[in-house]
């Protein structure tokens, strides 16, 4: 990707930095703990049947996601309609629940006794069970579907609208603007949401275990649950990690093969106007695929606000404390990714899709490994309990650089190709060009990013469980307390008042980088 | 001018702490949260030792085990008999030197080392709104038709889902394969924990879950629902007994030792029942809250010692795996 000859400059040696500190993390955690086990045990036969399943679901996971988040975003991107921008937020909302609330939400949709059943019964059809591979797909789509959707949407947005009007003056249909506009623009963007959902699915566990309906439904991250916790077999847990961080590498290097790099060329930020999706039909096609995408993401949410309205307002005081700090780690968690994630990519670019892959990676390694081989680290020079919420702030913001890096990216090398010989003409280099070319320009994919960054922080319980005193619980934290001390209502409360927190952390950045611009 | 204040207060605060001896306390996380036990045991701990109880929480043996003899406890609580094997191997623990045979549980205690604090059973624990005729015994669960559906804990990441593994064995041995497998149909699910399979149970997906004959308890008594009872078996129910110990290397072995003797002390173990929702290891029947005399308990009490559970573990989980697995 080096297209111009370049001094190595102050950008390259940050995005080396950010880099360096990713990798001790991921792969620097995973050493720790091999160093400490010492010995290594083989494979038996409940190994690979785990990896055989994981690979199994997670690919078809991300293949779904992807394909129904295509036309999804196609119809969000041309249609406007009072609400829309709350319905994309919305939307979001799945990708950023906690696990255990997500599949309670689900469950009251497509379980024994959920509103799907109850209708299939009214109309005399046998009842369907979500238990096994199709729970699992299910949920994972839930989760997916909307970051699918987001980037896809992401790629359509950084059309210009001069290219629409190109396209209306001569003439084009829907089928040619697709064709000549959409589908380079899928190219570049598809690949990398898949690698993404991938990897996501990878390290699923609960929700693989929970709807999957026994142990054929056995992740890699469940095996190396069971040598952390019961076996105490650390060697055993850091070969399976390998495996993972291994078959998630793999995809992601063949997706950085498949994907071609965008380019749709500078545009004067006016406003995008579709000509060419005016005809009924191509209204009623674009409004199915919204109504079913938001029936679909937004009824098990309802469930979940339903559940825990009643308990809101009668929720323990230290639910309210436990929020606050999580706000915290969240805001802080986003302001690490950024300064993590801003280098990267500008490295990136620069100096080649190394660094694109160190990023991606981050999310393939286990949150027990990186919690256990952080433990080990920092022992002998630091309390890891005193850590705990800075700790969790910089591994969440490492687990969400993955997501970043996918909007970051596509419109950082649109950037860069647009303006980048005109700002190296001035002379226009280091922070001024940050300050005045990249941050201005990259506004829509920074507040987008971190707002998503902030989110999966607020519900993600990540390795604050492992190490922490009671007093430094979180509210995911608290929300699993208040389940395992059968406080169940009260949890339902909790889990509201997380959503609504992640959201609004989500709409607040988000919004933020939409400030003065359509659509 | 709020500054200094702060500061000569925070200055105080230091020598208020550093004069008084602290006990460190390593529990599993929901004995220390707010709705644990924990906050409850701190109070009336520090008002007998005139010393600062601190809790520490998380994945209590692993992380023993990764801090080896440098580990910052003095004393462990919330361990369980699944672990006290590979507890006693660390050579970690030191005596508990209470006395056993006070000890009320359903079967004798010979440990020297972990110190029971209380018990309960593994049990199916059903919703007699919605299950009228639950079965009377395991083989009548085995044998009960396939629309019947519980929720259950894998044994690979569940201490109570260890416990049901053990207790199938303990009731069917060489045929515990068999048993998984007549009892696969009516498995709706199996979760990562216990209180997943308790939202679902609660939730009303499933008809059964796998609990402790304790759990009614706490409906009984905090929300006054006498709908929710356990299913007993006259084949017997495994034990589930939970554990404290002394740390070898504890830097305040004379704390370390009140606390062992206060963990069975009349105080801590009344506040048990309603404060873990579990039995008490030391305390006369007569003496537990009203709501305890509600509660199903089974006549038969099935146990591995951990010699036992350590030489079937491997094998009845690979068991366990291939019958659910078809």
């Amino acid at each position: 990707m080096a297209r111009r000859a370049q001094p190595i400059s102050v950008g390259l040696w940050v995005g080396a930095a950010a880099a360096a500190l990713i990798l001790m993390l991921t792969l620097g955690t995973l050493g720790a703990v091999m160093h400490r086990a010492g010995s290594f045990s083989g494979f038996g036969p409940a190994d690979w049947a785990a990896i055989r399943f994981t690979l199994l679901q997670a690919s078809l996971s991300a293949l779904i996601s992807v394909a129904l988040a295509i036309p999804v975003a196609r119809a969000l991107a041309r249609r406007q309609f009072p609400g829309r921008g709350l319905l994309i937020t919305l939307l979001g909302a799945p990708f950023i629940l906690p696990v255990i609330v997500a599949i309670l939400g689900l469950l009251a949709v497509f379980g024994r006794n959920g509103l799907l059943n109850i209708a299939l019964s009214w109309a005399g059809i046998e009842p369907v069970s979500i238990y096994g591979l199709q729970g699992v797909l299910v949920a994972h789509v839930f989760f997916n579907l909307p970051l699918a959707t987001r980037l896809i949407l992401q790629g359509w947005l950084s059309i210009p609208s001069e290219r629409f009007r190109l396209a209306a003056s001569l003439n084009f249909r829907a089928d040619d603007v697709n064709r000549l506009l959409g589908r380079p623009m899928l190219r570049a963007v598809v690949p990398g949401a898949l690698v993404v959902i991938f990897v996501i699915c990878m390290t699923s566990f609960a929700v693989a275990l929970t709807l999957g309906g026994g142990p054929r439904s056995t992740t890699v991250e469940l095996a190396i649950y069971q040598a952390f916790r019961f076996d105490f077999d650390l060697g055993h847990a850091a070969l399976l990690s390998v495996v993972q961080f291994g078959l998630s590498a793999l995809a992601a290097v063949l997706a950085a093969w498949i994907a071609v790099p965008g380019f749709s060329g500078a545009g004067l930020d006016r406003p995008v106007l579709r000509w060419d999706a005016r005809r009924g039909w191509l209204r009623a096609l674009d409004a199915l695929w919204i109504g079913l995408a938001a029936l679909f993401l937004l009824l098990p949410l309802g469930m979940v606000v339903g559940q825990g309205v009643a308990s809101l307002f009668s929720l323990p005081p230290q639910v309210f404390g436990a929020a606050l700090r999580s706000v915290l780690v969240a805001v802080g968690s986003a302001c690490l990714m950024l300064a993590l994630a801003l280098p990267l990519s500008v490295a990136a670019v620069r100096a080649g899709r190394l660094f694109e892959v160190i990023g991606t990676l981050a999310i393939a390694a286990s949150p027990l490994v990186i919690g256990t081989g952080l433990f080990i680290l920092l022992r002998p020079v630091a309390d890891p309990v005193a850590l705990a919420l800075p700790v969790t702030a910089l591994v969440n913001a490492v687990m969400s650089l993955p997501f970043a890096l996918r909007a970051l990216l596509p419109a950082l090398r649109e950037v860069e190709a647009t303006y980048g010989h005109l700002a190296d003409s001035l002379g226009m280099r280091g922070w001024a060009r940050l300050r005045l070319l990249l941050v201005p320009r990259l506004r829509r994919p920074i507040g987008f990013s971190m707002g998503l960054a902030a989110a999966l922080s607020m519900g993600d319980l990540g390795v604050i469980a492992l190490f922490a005193d009671p007093s430094q619980a979180t509210l995911p934290l608290q929300l699993y307390r208040l389940m395992g001390s059968y406080r169940l209502d009260q949890a339902a409360g909790a889990a509201l008042l997380l959503l609504g927190l992640s959201l609004a952390l989500f709409w607040l950045f988000d919004r933020g980088g939409r400030v003065n611009a359509d659509a | 001018m709020k500054y200094p204040i702060f500061a000569a207060g925070a200055l105080f605060a230091t020598m208020a702490v550093a004069e008084t001896p602290v006990l460190t306390v390593y529990a599993p996380d929901y004995f220390a949260s707010e709705w644990g036990p924990g906050p409850k045991m701190e109070e009336l701990f520090e008002a007998e030792c005139g010393c600062d109880l601190q809790f520490r929480t998380g994945d209590l043996m692993p992380r023993l085990l990764l801090e080896g003899d440098k580990t910052d406890a003095d004393v462990v609580i919330g361990l369980n008999t699944d672990v006290t094997k590979k507890a006693r191997e660390s050579g970690l623990f030191a005596p508990h030197g209470q006395d056993n045979a006070s000890l009320t549980l359903p079967i004798s205690w010979s440990d020297e080392v972990f110190l029971p604090f209380n018990y309960s059973h593994v049990a199916f624990i059903y919703d007699t709104t919605r299950v009228e005729n639950p079965p009377a015994s395991f083989d009548e669960l085995l044998n009960a038709p396939d629309d019947l559906k519980i929720v259950i804990q894998d044994p690979r990441s569940s201490i109570s889902g260890q416990a049901l593994m053990l207790w199938v064995k303990a009731v069917y041995g060489d045929k515990s394969g068999e048993a998984w497998a007549k009892l696969s149909p009516k498995i709706l699910t199996v979760t990562k924990g216990w209180s997943e399979s308790y939202g679902l149970f609660t939730d009303g997906e499933a008809d059964m879950v796998l609990s402790y004959t304790t759990s009614p308890a706490y409906h009984i008594i905090a929300e006054g629902d006498e709908t929710k009872k356990a299913a007993i078996f006259p084949e017997g129910h495994y034990l589930f007994v939970e554990l404290a110990g002394k740390i070898s290397g504890t830097d305040q072995p004379e704390l370390a030792d009140q606390f062992m003797a206060f963990v069975v002390s009349e105080a801590f173990q009344n506040m048990i029942p309603t404060g873990n929702w579990s039995l008490p290891a030391k305390l006369a029947d007569d003496k537990l809250p009203e709501g305890f005399a509600k509660l199903n308990m089974p006549e038969t009490v099935l146990f591995f010692d951990e010699e036992q559970a350590a030489a079937l573990r491997d094998a009845a989980v690979e068991e366990w795996r291939a019958a659910l697995s078809q």
